[in-house]
């Protein structure tokens, strides 16, 4: 355990104070003793703070320090070089660990360039596949935009799990597809256990997020500007290129957004779909924090996950200054 | 291009996304436990469900955690927006840019950033914890629901109520309350169905004992899945179909009116 901590009854302290604020905030309210409406944002702003600043700083506090408690960057050096810690200590004891050929390990970075790749590749499918439908649905003598958006919603109720189980038994040696083959007289194909299945299992669960948002911004635009580019002399590819995507771009960029994020952190589905060599870096910190145990590295990784992402956002809200892709469904 | 192309192309795009779902819902008859071969109709996996105590058991929680987490992230948030809307300029940016942190977090730090705060503060993890973490993060998605509808609101009616001699609390449950509701249910649904599918948040901040429908197949998946699962995925699958036809035939019986 670390070296400070405090006992259980500051949390329910808290709790309570938090009660006892939102009573006196309706009494107040019902009494007309002038409360400000303003201060309904109070209880929300401690809740953030105990629930997500401090956690967040624990996961800082932890990335930076050692197990007794004493700043170190070593962690920071664990996720460089996953043998630092045997070098470490053999140099401790008075070895030589080049001498005793303990080399760089290069699992943890190859982990998380495999993670960012497979994230790349995801959204670009996502978003070939989805645009077209996002454009086809968006389609002005197309009635049924409005239905196919809920069928795209749908499946998303299924549990995300057991819908990835399912593509198990599509999949499997023995599963239906191979059956089908073997029906047909054809070979039968390994589809599973490798990066293609890690990745259809992927595109499977984050598609609707790159077609939501497209839609959407291709739904609202205004459909009389296509109408005059092409009276204006464009014809369909022109006016496609022209004036539709570029308007749809902030729909774009919120979908990229929405894929690659979940995408990058993707746990479970490499386990599930994937052989031995597709771990992802999800996979990489859960197994840090609960097989290894180690939650000082654990945290140094979640960390340069979270300034990945962050730095990627910024990089998007530049392409979309506005947030007008912005949707939640 | 043709129309037929086009409507062939997302034909086959939906195809690709019921394939798994209908796969499992068939299985879920199946009398065998061969995921491949069907081996004739039969019932007997949605008998299994109900005599299996450890399934029911995780459906309780996991319905008992969706409803709980789902009215105090509503009545948290619907407060904390009226709140931020009241709020200067410079608070309110704050206030939603903090609004924002859990939201772009990844689920999985968001997590075991949880359990840190859990184990560090020796709360021992359970149902209470993981009631706390799905509260954590819904609260932002009905923020960000009950928003635009306090935005577009018209801002004098509510000091209006007031000079007509209302009390402030009287004006906002009779002034601001109703015409927010509809971006408050919004934010209820999305945060009782957000809670249902969770899975990473609750692998952290839940212990073995005490089990959602998630956490109990990730278990269950390295043994192999049981036919039970799929019934039972099967049969919320039918509920919340339901439900959401009720809910949008509830939509247009209020829009006939």
């Amino acid at each position: 355990m670390s070296s400070f901590s405090f006992p259980p009854w500051a949390v329910w302290l808290m709790a309570l104070g938090l009660l006892a604020f939102v009573g006196l905030v309706a009494y107040s309210v019902r009494r007309n003793r002038g409360i400000k409406r303003t201060l309904f944002s109070f209880p929300y702003g401690l809740w953030i703070v105990v629930f997500t600043i401090v956690p967040l700083l624990l996961i800082g506090y932890y990335a930076f320090t050692d197990r007794s408690g004493a700043f170190t960057l070593d962690n920071f050096k664990t996720f460089w070089d996953s043998n630092f810690e045997m070098q470490k200590q053999l140099t401790q004891l008075g070895f030589d660990p080049v001498e005793m050929g303990v080399a760089r390990g290069h699992v943890n970075v190859d982990t998380l360039v495999y993670s960012l790749w497979m994230a790349f590749l995801c959204t670009l499918i996502c978003l070939g596949l989805g645009y077209p439908a996002a454009l086809f649905m968006a389609d002005r003598d197309f009635r049924l935009g409005p239905t196919l958006v809920i069928l795209f919603i749908i499946p998303m109720w299924m549990n995300f799990l057991l819908r990835t189980i399912a593509w198990m038994s599509l999949l499997e040696d023995n599963g239906l597809i191979n059956t089908l083959l073997s029906a047909l007289g054809l070979p039968r194909m390994q589809l599973m256990y490798n990066s293609r299945a890690v990745l259809l299992g992927m595109v499977y669960n984050y598609l609707p997020f790159m077609v939501f948002p497209i839609y959407n911004a291709l739904n609202k635009q205004e459909y009389r500007l296509s109408e005059a580019a092409m009276d204006l002399g464009a014809n369909p590819r022109t006016t496609f290129l022209k004036v539709t995507l570029p308007l749809s771009l902030p729909g774009v960029v919120s979908g990229i957004t929405m894929v690659f994020m979940p995408s990058v952190t993707t746990f479970f589905i490499p386990r599930v779909l994937g052989g031995g060599n597709t771990e992802m870096f999800g996979d990489l910190i859960e197994r840090t924090f609960l097989m290894a145990d180690n939650w000082n590295v654990g945290s140094a990784l979640s960390l340069i996950m979270m300034v990945l992402i962050i730095m990627s956002l910024t990089l998007l809200r530049k392409v979309d200054p506005e947030g007008e892709g912005g949707s939640t469904i | 291009m043709s129309r037929l192309l086009k409507r062939s192309y997302l034909a086959l795009v939906l195809l690709f996304l019921y394939v798994p779902i209908v796969v499992l819902i068939v299985q879920s008859f199946n009398a065998g436990v061969s995921r491949a071969k069907w081996q004739g109709f039969s019932l007997k996996w949605y008998a299994d469900l109900i005599n299996s105590p450890s399934i029911m058991n995780a459906l309780y929680i996991t319905v008992t955690i969706a409803l709980l987490s789902a009215l105090f992230a509503t009545i948290l948030g619907t407060l904390a927006a009226i709140g931020i809307h009241a709020l200067q300029k410079r608070p309110q940016a704050m206030m939603m840019a903090l609004n924002n942190i859990p939201m772009t977090m990844p689920d999985i730090v968001t997590g075991i950033s949880l359990m840190l705060l859990f184990i560090f503060t020796q709360v021992p993890r359970g149902y209470v914890t993981m009631l706390l973490a799905h509260i954590t993060f819904n609260i932002p998605y009905v923020i960000l629901s009950v928003m635009p509808k306090l935005k577009q609101m018209n801002k004098f009616s509510y000091e209006a109520a007031l000079d007509l001699g209302a009390t402030p609390g009287y004006a906002l449950r009779k002034v601001v309350l109703p015409y927010v509701m509809p971006g408050v249910i919004t934010g209820a649904l999305l945060s009782f169905t957000l809670s249902l599918d969770d899975f990473t948040i609750s692998y952290f901040t839940t212990s073995p004992l005490v089990q959602n429908l998630s956490t109990l197949i990730y278990s269950e998946a390295r043994k192999g899945i049981k036919p039970t699962m799929n019934a039972l995925s099967a049969l919320m699958f039918v509920a919340l179909l339901v439900l959401l036809l009720a809910v949008n035939r509830r939509a247009s019986l209020n829009q006939d009116n």
